[in-house]
């Protein structure tokens, strides 16, 4: 039993595919350093990341597979499923020892879990896309607190810095405590200290904008508005924004002098 | 003013919420010289009503205030509700700073007809034109085009504007003339007729000079209503795939009625239509994605679809001379036409199958519904079923079939009479 163990870092994941192709010595798990524990029977292998490796097993799946499927490689990692490692692990092994492509063999299990679990990544990150809510600051930011599912955070910075380009905004994972900031030039990972004053990444009505209470009004009232009472369907409305999304949506914040 | 605003803000959107239509997709706007937003090609859903329906557009009407008449409409002239009218700088306000908390994709405006179609339209194309102008805003617009405007304003229009509409209303022209005295077919269908040949125009310039001016990048649209009138759904689904063939349509909405109206033109009805404008739904993706005509779906022996179930299951019924269809060796084609298997499924058998000879369990793993698939395929020439089942069985099967909670809410009902 061999057990492998990576820093956590996607290029970890990467040298230690490349250090058991070197040592042949074929894994039963791998694990996050983070989470490793000690092992009666098997032999632990401690993996030292290698920009070098990593670089030679990335370019090498890059002429086995699509650049399509392996965003969906990449996609697996940031989901930190127990067995992602492993799947990527099975996933390379099929690939680099075959002469064509597999990544359309969908009667292959590793190959159809990393589709769905990529898909899984993806619509995370739509989601986000859509339920992240600004809360504009007296010093012109526009802030957001998420609590995503999965490690989707890295995945937001091209939709927003593409969207938002002449607006400073920050948008802050309270689960996984690191965000990203965009400072009008570009885009930079920022870790707040004292992040949970705030109830539920709500900011005190002290730092906000003037107005901003204005258009949050108005927005629940929008809300509000379009429903067509007639035509209520709690399941769909549920199945299309689940609870645990509503923490931070903006028009979901009903206070108590609101319901009348 | 605050107050002032919110009241007409419940009141313009609570009038324009009837409008189906809230897609923001298909546009590919880029954000230009670090303005404020861009257009995502697959749209996105930034909430969702209680009613279950997706919103990612501020969809407001200018205002309420109408000079027409239109039974089914709540705005109509002789409807007695409160009026009001948003200046072109609240619009342009509203949709900034909405845009710039992530709440929205952009703007899907219409409006009430005051004074005659070109004035409004002219509004309407004014704060399509202020936002990209003046504001560098690239995010999404949807107008809609007034019944009789100008082919001027509709081709400016264009120029500002993701998405262009013109709501056909109602499906044969005979109610129309019933319920919309002032409107008519040909009033609509000419703009529609403008936009399509616009549309093709700046296709084929876009092919010989790549900066010339886009024309409403997303298409049009249309909406009807179902439901207000007596048409049957062959009517209905026949006019729609004209509308894809001739003017080709990007999308065309179905608004099942809801009684808003107590207008004595209308006929009584208490209900939404809500499982016939699904089912009316379902047909419509056949004819855009699954290559059904709409004849398979609806004909002169069949002219309205079966509200029990959906329109590929009852195709697939009246046509068991098709099936089974082996799994391993058909047509795409034939295979998107299996009750069970949708686009997605259908995608991944076709390229799995080049790898390994498919088996029914590959099948439930990718994701067909067997339930279903099971009386109409065969993998490696092999049934699931034993029996050769009716027609009426079949039916029965899927619709009560062990274990469905449809089955319980039989037999509970069968149980008040023992």
């Amino acid at each position: 039993m061999y057990q492998y163990i990576y820093d956590g870092s996607f290029a970890g994941l990467l040298s230690t595919i490349f250090e058991i192709y070197d040592r042949k010595n074929w894994p039963d798990s791998i694990v996050k350093e983070s989470a490793k524990q000690p092992c009666l029977f098997g032999q632990q292998v401690l993996v030292t990341t290698d920009e070098q490796k990593a670089n030679r097993v990335w370019m090498g799946i890059g002429k086995k597979v699509s650049v399509l499927f392996q965003t969906n490689l990449y996609h697996t990692y940031l989901s930190e499923k127990p067995n992602a490692e492993m799947l990527i692990y099975q996933f390379m092994r099929l690939a680099f020892a075959n002469a064509v492509n597999i990544e359309d063999n969908f009667a292959e299990d590793c190959v159809r879990e990393i589709a769905s679990t990529a898909r899984q990544i993806f619509r995370e990150k739509h989601r986000m896309e859509a339920f992240i809510r600004f809360q504009k600051t007296a010093d012109n930011l526009y802030f957001a607190s998420i609590e995503p599912d999965f490690n989707v955070v890295p995945l937001l910075i091209n939709h927003f810095q593409k969207r938002y380009a002449d607006q400073q905004w920050l948008i802050y994972d309270v689960k996984r405590n690191y965000g990203i900031y965009y400072d009008l030039i570009r885009v930079t990972e920022v870790t707040l200290d004292n992040s949970n004053d705030g109830k539920a990444g709500a900011l005190q009505n002290a730092v906000l904008q003037q107005h901003e209470t204005l258009y949050q009004d108005l927005w629940k009232l929008y809300f509000k508005s379009v429903n067509i009472q007639e035509r209520k369907n709690k399941k769909l409305h549920l199945r299309h924004m689940p609870i645990r999304y509503w923490k931070y949506l903006t028009e979901k914040q009903i206070k108590p002098e609101d319901i009348r | 003013m605050n107050d002032k605003i919110q009241g007409k803000l419940k009141i313009l959107a609570d009038a324009a919420k009837y409008d189906v239509s809230c897609s923001s997709s298909g546009g590919k706007r880029k954000n230009v010289n670090k303005g404020i937003g861009n257009a995502e090609g697959m749209g996105i859903c930034h909430s969702y009503t209680e009613d279950g329906r997706c919103f990612s557009l501020l969809k407001i009407l200018l205002t309420n205030y109408c000079i027409f008449d239109c039974a089914y409409c709540v705005t109509r002239r002789s409807n007695d509700i409160k009026r009001a009218a948003f200046t072109v700088e609240e619009v342009v306000d509203l949709t900034l700073n909405f845009y710039r908390r992530n709440y929205i994709e952009g703007l899907f405006l219409s409006s009430g007809i005051f004074k005659d179609a070109d004035y409004t339209m002219e509004r309407l194309v004014r704060i399509a034109k202020k936002l990209r102008l003046e504001h560098n805003f690239n995010g999404y617009i949807h107008l809609k085009t007034i019944p009789g405007a100008s082919d001027e304003l509709i081709q400016e229009a264009g120029l500002y504007a993701d998405r262009l509409s013109v709501n056909i209303e109602l499906p044969t022209e005979v109610s129309l003339q019933k319920l919309a005295p002032e409107k008519n077919y040909e009033q609509i269908l000419l703009p529609m007729g403008t936009i399509s040949q616009k549309l093709i125009q700046s296709k084929e310039e876009k092919k010989l000079f790549k900066l010339a001016p886009n024309f409403a990048p997303a298409g049009q649209s249309s909406q009807l209503i179902v439901g207000a009138t007596a048409e049957n759904d062959q009517e209905i689904l026949q006019l729609s795939d004209q509308l894809y063939q001739q003017f080709k349509l990007k999308r065309v909405y179905y608004s099942g009625y809801v009684p808003v109206s107590t207008d004595k033109r209308m006929l009584v009805t208490t209900q939404t239509p809500v499982i016939r404008e699904n089912r009316i739904y379902q047909a419509d993706w056949l004819m855009r994605f699954y290559g059904f005509g709409v004849n398979e779906i609806v004909n002169d022996t069949f002219p309205n679809l079966d509200l029990e179930i959906d329109p590929k299951l009852a195709w697939a019924l009246r046509n068991r001379a098709f099936f089974p269809v082996e799994i391993n060796t058909a047509d795409y084609e034939m295979i998107l036409r299996v009750p069970g298997i949708g686009v997605k499924s259908a995608k991944k058998i076709v390229s799995a199958r080049r790898f390994a000879s498919l088996s029914f369990d590959h099948l439930q793993k990718i994701g067909v519904v067997l339930k279903r698939a099971k009386f109409f395929i065969t993998c490696r020439g092999k049934s699931l079923e034993h029996k050769d089942y009716s027609d009426q069985l079949i039916r029965r099967i899927i619709l009560f079939g062990e274990g469905s909670r449809r089955n319980d809410l039989v037999k509970q009902q069968l149980s008040l009479f023992q």
